[in-house]
């Protein structure tokens, strides 16, 4: 069967448009901001705001310690996960796969039955030691890490699984040790899924909300990260909306230079 | 192969989507034939004069549609009770709602949010709506006292003198809320009143503060959860927390009264049914429901 040219053109013309408005629904709110923020005359004195700066540098520290635990703790986990054939892996494998589909509200809840003042861990921990989770910059860190990290585990998870496992067993072969051949062979191999989910790991814990509003509370310069000093400023704080504005545009900025950063570590990755 | 898999997923989500849009019509459909049911008698409590008043009079057409209420936090469970009242009147009227702290409310209205009437728990956000030209005037509608209130067990807290103790985890709604404001003013005036707890009181105060809540039901899940050793909420709100809290007045001498003004938005559709939400609330039937939550009416 000859398709007709016709109909080639129809659907070339058919995509392209749906492509064309798809893509506008992307470019049209960033415009927004950023228009928006031009026109405030306030955008630029707001940025030296200390409310602004505080809930910055929490955003970036918070989000930082929680890549970093989660690459430490999450590594092992995902190779786990990819190599190993244990009871209760899919129950496991299902378990980290949670956070990812439940609202990060559930995730603040779920966090203060467990670690709240009544929480089954939390209550005996304060009556232990005095130490109550709630309202601090750890707890920050407990929200972001129980939403953000499953999308490392899943995207490292995926590499450890592309890679043929016969390439560690030939360097096994020729001696090289388990820990050797695991950052010689398997990360380098593994390299763009690791980078993937780290990307998506920090970015979800820079974006995080609601957990950290039920667990973590909404205090600045403590708990007050980015996207709560945002919503803040829309509800009214004396940032006001053209803070909420400023705010966006820096969380956009910093957003953009970390996926650059990232774009140029996986090209450097492939060079070497 | 996979072209014609890609094809079949594609009719498939085409035909879902017809299917969806259709859905929606009749749904549209179906509520537009719902048409308003017999009026039925309204609630016992109002006295047949007042009942009367508020019956749509005959002849005049009667009230349908949406209307839109953007109302603070704290009224929450008293519009409800009100809206099923007057929707028991006013059978072709749908009350619909959004409720946060009036300082959010008064920013998505200024951004245009389709709102047809908006009560703030205070009047600082009202004017904020005035102001940017969204409404024209405002009727104070209802009054509400600031309250302590602590978890009903193991609170540190037991007096409101207790506030400035080191070590109190304490939670407030955010300065820009009016519970917020108000708290905030209660404090002030503590540190200035000459027998009071000192003229530093507030600033310890603050220094035990945990987290600023969006809204004083954040203030009082905070509370009522034992995450805070103390809040401060309306009078209503702790009523409605029930045995969850334990409630500490604030001292008469340093408390404030707080003032509910609602106001029509300009320029929305349905205003007809709007200004029947505003007079309901305003009307004796209107102000019962108010009161039966606690809250008080306003001054004469």
């Amino acid at each position: 069967m000859i398709d007709s040219p016709r109909a080639d053109r129809a659907a070339t013309v058919t995509i392209a448009v749906l492509a064309v408005a798809f893509a506008l629904f992307f470019v049209l709110p960033l415009a927004g901001l950023i228009v928006r923020a031009i026109e405030e005359e306030s955008t630029w004195s707001l940025l030296k705001e200390p409310q602004v700066r505080q809930a910055l540098g929490l955003s970036l520290w918070t989000s930082t310690v929680t890549v970093a635990l989660t690459v430490v703790f999450g590594t092992p986990v995902a190779y786990i996960l990819a190599r190993g054939r244990f009871p209760g892996r899919a129950f496991l494998d299902a378990l980290i796969d949670l956070p990812i589909v439940l609202p990060p509200t559930v995730a603040g809840v779920a966090l203060l039955t467990a670690f709240g003042r009544r929480g089954i861990i939390g209550e005996p921990i304060e009556a232990w030691t005095g130490y109550a989770f709630s309202f601090t910059t750890t707890a920050v860190v407990m929200a972001q890490l129980l939403v953000a990290a499953p999308f490392y585990v899943r995207a490292a998870k995926s590499g450890f699984e592309s890679m043929d496992p016969q390439v560690e067993r030939v360097a096994y072969t020729l001696g090289a040790s388990r820990v050797r051949t695991f950052f010689r062979i398997t990360v380098p191999q593994a390299w763009p899924a690791l980078l993937a989910g780290f990307v998506l790991c920090w970015a979800r814990s820079m974006g995080e909300l609601g957990a950290t509003l039920i667990f973590a509370g909404n205090l600045e310069g403590k708990t007050q990260t980015m996207p709560l000093a945002i919503i803040s400023a829309f509800e009214g704080s004396s940032l006001g909306l053209a803070g909420a504005i400023a705010l966006s545009l820096i969380l956009l900025v910093v957003a953009f230079l970390v996926l650059v950063v990232f774009r140029m570590a996986g090209r450097w990755a492939r060079w070497t | 192969m996979s072209l014609a898999n890609h094809g079949t997923i594609f009719l498939r989500a085409a035909a879902l989507s017809l299917l969806a849009v259709l859905g929606g019509g009749l749904a549209q459909a179906c509520g537009g034939e719902d048409d308003s049911p017999p009026p039925t008698a309204t609630s016992g409590a109002s006295t047949p004069a007042t009942a009367m008043a508020s019956t749509p009079t005959p002849g005049l057409v009667p009230l349908r549609g949406e209307i839109v209420v953007f109302a603070a936090s704290s009224l929450i469970d008293a519009f409800k009770a009100g809206a099923e009242v007057f929707e028991t009147r006013h059978p072709g009227v749908k009350v619909t709602f959004n409720f946060a702290s009036s300082s959010a409310l008064a920013t998505q209205i200024n951004e245009g949010a389709p709102a047809g009437v908006f009560a703030s728990a205070d009047l600082a956000q009202m004017k904020n709506v005035i102001d940017k030209g969204a409404a024209a005037e405002s009727t104070i509608f209802a009054t509400n006292v600031p309250v302590l209130v602590t978890p009903a067990k193991g609170s540190a807290v037991t007096s409101f003198e207790d506030l400035a103790k080191p070590g109190v985890r304490l939670v407030l709604a955010g300065p820009e809320v009016p519970i917020g404001r108000y708290s905030r003013q209660v404090l002030d005036n503590a540190s200035a009143a000459a027998s009071g707890p000192g003229p530093d009181f507030g600033k310890r105060v603050l220094d035990n503060l945990k987290s600023n809540e969006a809204n004083v039901r954040g203030v009082l899940a905070k509370v009522q959860l034992g995450e805070a050793d103390a809040g401060i909420v309306y009078t209503t709100d702790a009523a409605i927390a029930g045995s969850d809290v334990k409630v500490i007045e604030i001292p008469l001498a340093w408390n404030v009264t707080a003032e509910y003004p609602i106001a029509i938005l300009k320029d929305r559709p349905n205003a007809a049914a709007a200004e029947a939400w505003v007079e309901f609330l305003l009307s004796p039937d209107g102000q019962a429901v108010l009161r039966e939550f606690g809250f008080g009416s306003p001054a004469p």
